[in-house]
């Protein structure tokens, strides 16, 4: 099973990088955008098959590991 | 008192560090490689400057579940004083011993300068030798130095005396929320701050205010 796993910051947690994108994405003449948010994407293969098994695994990986919840948070993706 | 410095991969003020301890000390700390299992015998132990990891997915992350940090937990917790720079007190906020995070320079840049520093607390094993209200000067040297918690935990921290450094108002280097460049956990024995004390404890690098850290250390642990 593959999986997807999207980690963003949390709202209200300043992103000097995705201000820095907004910032160069005006200065190329693209005005009309608005508040830019950055993040990373981590795509996993899983040997698992059961979907709610494989999220409850993945949970746990990203609260260890692939976020750090003091300042992100995460999405799980699921393709076949 | 007997200290070790960590070595993790891409670690680069552990010699620094080591220096700095042997010369404010006159005893050289164990260096210890990040996969082992076991610090030595120690009273005080470093977790260095550096790049642990290459960075790889967040600063200090891989290095925070490393070997030798299991062991150093397990120890911290009854008591033994652990002391993490840049890098180090990225490794600690990931590991989960100090509380926040540290989050990319406000200004996107790397930050290598000498910075204002107020010193808030000396009831402390690190700065027992400092006094209150002290202006001292330390280099930092970061991009990913900007300390971040929520509210709740930073009046935590303020009322229970655990900033223990501050950048000067308007020296702020990196828009650490509060000007917060050092934090304490709550025993009081771990501390991570963003600023490199390892670089000024030799007049010929500049300043010293960075020994009488190492020196209440000795005086505490001794």
């Amino acid at each position: 099973m593959k999986a997807r796993v999207f980690i963003t910051l949390k709202n209200g947690v300043l992103d000097p990088q995705g201000k820095a994108i907004g910032h160069a994405l005006n200065n190329l003449g693209f005005h009309a955008v608005g508040e830019v948010r950055q993040g990373k994407l981590i795509d996993l293969e899983l040997a698992e098959r059961d979907e709610a098994k494989a999220r409850a695994r993945l949970k746990d990986m990203c609260e260890k590991l692939l976020a750090n919840t003091v300042i992100e948070k995460y999405e799980i993706e699921f393709s076949p | 008192m007997k200290s070790a410095v960590v070595v993790f991969p891409a670690s680069n003020c552990d010699r620094d560090a080591a220096v700095a301890i042997e010369q404010t000390t006159g005893k050289k700390p164990a260096m210890v490689w990040h996969a082992d299992t076991e610090l030595p015998d120690v009273d005080f132990v470093v977790l260095p400057g550096g790049f642990a990891h290459g960075d790889y997915l967040r600063c200090g992350a891989m290095a925070a579940h490393s070997a030798i940090m299991r062991d150093i937990k397990a120890k911290a917790e009854k008591g033994l004083a652990v002391l993490g720079i840049c890098n180090g007190f990225q490794v600690l906020t990931e590991a989960g011993m100090l509380p926040g995070a540290l989050m990319r320079n406000a200004g996107l840049k790397f930050v290598c300068r000498a910075v204002g520093i107020e010193v808030q607390e000396s009831q402390s094993v690190f700065s027992r030798k400092y006094e209150n209200g002290q202006q001292i000067s330390f280099p930092v040297a970061n991009g990913i130095g900007n300390y971040f918690a929520d509210e709740e935990t930073l009046d935590r921290l303020e009322g229970e005396g655990r900033v223990v450094f501050r950048y000067a108002e308007g020296d702020n280097p990196n828009g650490s929320v509060r000007n917060i460049a050092g934090i304490l956990n709550e025993k009081r024995n771990v501390l991570g701050l963003m600023p490199h004390p390892e670089r000024v404890c030799d007049p010929l690098l500049g300043g010293t205010d960075g020994r009488i850290l190492f020196e209440s250390l000795f005086e505490s642990l001794s």
